[in-house]
C-alpha cells in the first residue's frame, strides 16, 4: 500500500484535484443517467446557461463571490489545522450584523454606510468563530464539534430575531424591513452603464471586487506575512510551533477569526448586494459549498478562485438545467459538491496513489 | 400541569427520542471502534428515503426497513471505505455522506414521484402501525438495542475488542486481531442502527419522506453521544432528555408560564446545542472521547 508519494509539484497540485473533479463529474453523470435523463444534453444545458448568455454569466460571477469568500473562509482555517464547517453560522451571524448596521444609521450617506455595513458583516462572523475558536484553544473542545453546534445555535437564534425581534409588525413575512437604498452595493450593470457601457442585468455587483481583493489579501497574509507563516507553522506542527515560540492558542483564535470575518463576505453578496433586506436561510447551504471549494483548490487563493467559478457555473447552470429538463433539480450541484468532498478530500490519497503509481511505472519505463 | 397532560408529553418525548436513541448508539459503536462519524444525519435520511420508497412499492413497512437499512449501510460502508482502507480524513468524510445524502434523496425523490422530492403517502401495512401500548414495533427495537449495546460492548470478548481498537489500535494489531475487520463491523452495526432510525421517521412518525426530514437529529444525536460520553445507558438517558426538550417546546408554543412570561420555542430547541457546547468545554464534567477515535490506523508505523 505504501507507493511512494513525492510527486513532482504540478502532479501534485494541479493533476490530483483536476482527476478527482473528473472522478466526481463521472459519478454525477452516472447519477443523471440513473433517473433516466441524458447527461451530455444535461451537460450542454449546463455551460449553455452558465455561460452561454450575458446574463448567465452574470449570475454565474455572482454566485462564484459568494463561493470565493466561503472557500477562503475554510482555507484560511485549514491552514492552521482547523476544519471550520461553520461557515452557515457566521454567514448567518453576518447577515445580522448587517442589518443591525443598515437599519439603525439610516440616516448616514451610502460611502460611510456601505464600509460600515461590511464591517458589521465582518465583525459578526468573526464574532462568532471567534468563540469555537477560544474553546478549541483554551478549553480543548473539538472545532468541529461546537462548529457544527453553533451552526445550529445561529439558525434559531436567527429564527428567533426574525419572528419576536427585527420583524416589521405589519410584515408577514420573517424578515427585516428593506435596508435603506443609499446602503445597496452597486450592480455591475448599472456601474458600467454609468460610463456608458450596456451590459445584461444580473445579480452580479461590486462585491465580486471585493471577493477578489479578499483572494489577494488571503495570500499575501497565508504565504507572505510573519502571521501566515505562523498559522502554517501551527497547521502543520504544533509541537514546533511552541518552540519557535508561536503561540497556538493565539494563533487558533486569530486564524478563526480572520476565517468567520471572510465567511461574513457571503452576507454581504447576498444582502447588500442583492436581497436588500435580512431573510431567513439566505446562507443556503453555501457554506458548506465552501469546503468542497476549499479542498478543490488546494486551500490556495488561485485554486479557490477557480474553483468558486466551476461551483458558479454548476449553481447557475443548475438553475437553467432545472428549467429545460425538470427531472434534474439544482440538488444535482449539492450532490456534486458531496462527490467533490469525498474524493478530493476525504479519498485524497486514492487517486494520489493511483498518480504516483503511474509515475513510478513511467519512470521503470524509462530505465 | 395535571396527570393527562404529563403523559401526552411523556409519549410525545419518547416518540421524539427514538430517532435520536439510534443515531445515538450507531454513532457509539462507530466511535468506540475509532472511527468518528458526523454522517448520521446523512444515514439516516438515505434511510428514511429509502424505507418509504420501498415500502410505498412493496407495500410492506418491514420491506421499507430492509432498504432503510441497505442504503444507511451502503453509505456507512463508502465512509469506512475512505477512513479506514484508504485512511482519509473521516470528519471531511462525514460532511460528504450529509452533502450526499441531501443531495441525492431530493434528486431521486424529485424524479421518481415528481411531488417537490417527496415519497407518495403511506398507509395502511406500509407503515408501522401501533403495537403495545401506542408504539410502533421499531420504537422497541431501538430500545432493546440500548441494552444489546451495553451488554455486547462491556461484557462480551467482541465488544472488549472493539473498545480495545478504539483506544489503542496497534495494541489490538499486535494481538493478531484485524484493526480492518473490527472497524468495518461496528460501521456496519452503525449504518444498521441509522437505518432503523431512518425507518422510524419516514415509515413509523410520519406517513412518507418529506426533503430534509432529519432536520438537524442527526446532529442532535451527535450531540447526545457526546453527552453521554460514549455509553450505551446514559445515552439513553440523554436522548430521553432531548426528545423531552423537544416536547416542551412544542408544548409551550404560545403558551404564558406565570412569572415568566412566554418561553420563545427557540430557547428550548437551543438547549441541546447549548449544552453541548458547554459540556465540551469542560464546565460540567469532561467529556473524553476513545482515544484513537478520528485517527487513521497505520500499520507500518
Amino acid at each position: 500500500m505504501s507507493a511512494p508519494l513525492d510527486l513532482p509539484r504540478w502532479a501534485d497540485t494541479v493533476l490530483v484535484p483536476a482527476i478527482s473533479v473528473v472522478a466526481a463529474f463521472l459519478v454525477a453523470g452516472l447519477v443523471v443517467l440513473g433517473i433516466g435523463e441524458n447527461p451530455l444534453s444535461a451537460t450542454r444545458y449546463l455551460l449553455q446557461g452558465s455561460l452561454g448568455t450575458g446574463e448567465g454569466l452574470g449570475f454565474t460571477l455572482f454566485y462564484m463571490t459568494d463561493f470565493i469568500f466561503v472557500g477562503l473562509a475554510v482555507a484560511v482555517a485549514y491552514h492552521a489545522g482547523l476544519f471550520n464547517i461553520g461557515g452557515e453560522g457566521q454567514a448567518t451571524l453576518a447577515g445580522l450584523g448587517i442589518a443591525l448596521v443598515l437599519n439603525n444609521l439610516t440616516f448616514l450617506p451610502g460611502f460611510l454606510l456601505i464600509p460600515l455595513g461590511i464591517l458589521g458583516a465582518a465583525a459578526f462572523g468573526a464574532a462568532w468563530a471567534a468563540v469555537p475558536g477560544y474553546l478549541q484553544a483554551k478549553r480543548g473542545s473539538h472545532i468541529v464539534i461546537t462548529t457544527i453546534m453553533f451552526n445550529w445555535l445561529a439558525s434559531v437564534l436567527i429564527v428567533y430575531l426574525l419572528v419576536n425581534v427585527l420583524r416589521e409588525p405589519q410584515s408577514m413575512n420573517p424578515e427585516t424591513r428593506a435596508f435603506p437604498d443609499q446602503s445597496y452595493i452597486p450592480f455591475m450593470h448599472e456601474v458600467f452603464a454609468a460610463f456608458g457601457i450596456e451590459i445584461p442585468a444580473s445579480q452580479l455587483n461590486l462585491t465580486l471586487v471585493l471577493a477578489l481583493a479578499a483572494s489577494y489579501f488571503v495570500w499575501l497574509l497565508i504565504y507572505r506575512s510573519r502571521l501566515g507563516y505562523a498559522i502554517r507553522v501551527v497547521g502543520s506542527n504544533p509541537t514546533a510551533a511552541v518552540y519557535a515560540g508561536i503561540s497556538p492558542a493565539r494563533i487558533i483564535i486569530v486564524a478563526m477569526i480572520i476565517s468567520g470575518a471572510l465567511a461574513g463576505g457571503l452576507a454581504v453578496n447576498e444582502l447588500m448586494g442583492y436581497q436588500h433586506r435580512l431573510l431567513l436561510e439566505f446562507t443556503s447551504g453555501y457554506g458548506f459549498v465552501g469546503i468542497a471549494v476549499a479542498l478543490m483548490g488546494r486551500a490556495h487563493p488561485v485554486g479557490i478562485i477557480l474553483a468558486s467559478l466551476l461551483f458558479g457555473i454548476l449553481y447557475q447552470g443548475g438553475a437553467e438545467l432545472a428549467f429545460e429538463q425538470p427531472a434534474i433539480t439544482r440538488d444535482m450541484v449539492v450532490v456534486i459538491g458531496g462527490i467533490i468532498i469525498l474524493f478530493a478530500g476525504a479519498l485524497d490519497g486514492l487517486f494520489r496513489r493511483i498518480v504516483a503509481h503511474l509515475f513510478t511505472r513511467q519512470k521503470l519505463a524509462r530505465a | 400541569m395535571d396527570l393527562s397532560s404529563f403523559v401526552t408529553v411523556f409519549d410525545s418525548a419518547l416518540r421524539l427520542s427514538i430517532p435520536l436513541l439510534a443515531a445515538c448508539l450507531a454513532g457509539l459503536w462507530s466511535e468506540r471502534s475509532g472511527v468518528v462519524d458526523i454522517g448520521l444525519e446523512g444515514k439516516m435520511l438515505v434511510a428514511a428515503f429509502a424505507a418509504a420508497a420501498a415500502a410505498y412499492a412493496f407495500g410492506s413497512a418491514w420491506i421499507g426497513l430492509v432498504a432503510g437499512i441497505g442504503a444507511s449501510v451502503v453509505f456507512g460502508l463508502i465512509h469506512g471505505f475512505a477512513s479506514i482502507s484508504q485512511r482519509g480524513n473521516q470528519i471531511v468524510s462525514g460532511v460528504a455522506i450529509n452533502m450526499l445524502a441531501a443531495g441525492l434523496t431530493a434528486i431521486v425523490g424529485n424524479a421518481w414521484y415528481a411531488q417537490g422530492g417527496r415519497t407518495p403517502p403511506l398507509e395502511g401495512v406500509q407503515r408501522f402501525g401501533d403495537a403495545i401500548f401506542g408504539h410502533s414495533a421499531l420504537v422497541y427495537i431501538v430500545l432493546l438495542a440500548v441494552p444489546l449495546t451495553w451488554f455486547v460492548l462491556g461484557r462480551t470478548r467482541f465488544g472488549l475488542r472493539l473498545r480495545a481498537v478504539g483506544e489503542n489500535p496497534a495494541a489490538v494489531d499486535t494481538a493478531g486481531i484485524s484493526v480492518t475487520g473490527l472497524r468495518y463491523t461496528a460501521v456496519i452495526i452503525g449504518g444498521v442502527l441509522c437505518g432503523i432510525g431512518g425507518t422510524y421517521l419516514s415509515v413509523g412518525q410520519s406517513a412518507g419522506f418529506l426533503p430534509n426530514m432529519t432536520a438537524g437529529k442527526g446532529f442532535i444525536a451527535l450531540a447526545a453521544l457526546i453527552f453521554a460520553k460514549w455509553r450505551a445507558w446514559p445515552a439513553l438517558g440523554a436522548c430521553f432528555l432531548f426528545g423531552l426538550l423537544d416536547a416542551i417546546a412544542i408544548r409551550l408554543q404560545g403558551i404564558s408560564l406565570p412569572g415568566i412570561g412566554e418561553v420563545p420555542v427557540q430557547a428550548i430547541q437551543a438547549l441541546p446545542y447549548l449544552m453541548t457546547v458547554i459540556l465540551l468545554a469542560g464546565v460540567i464534567g469532561k467529556a473524553i472521547p476513545p482515544r484513537a477515535a478520528g485517527v487513521p490506523y497505520v500499520k507500518e508505523r
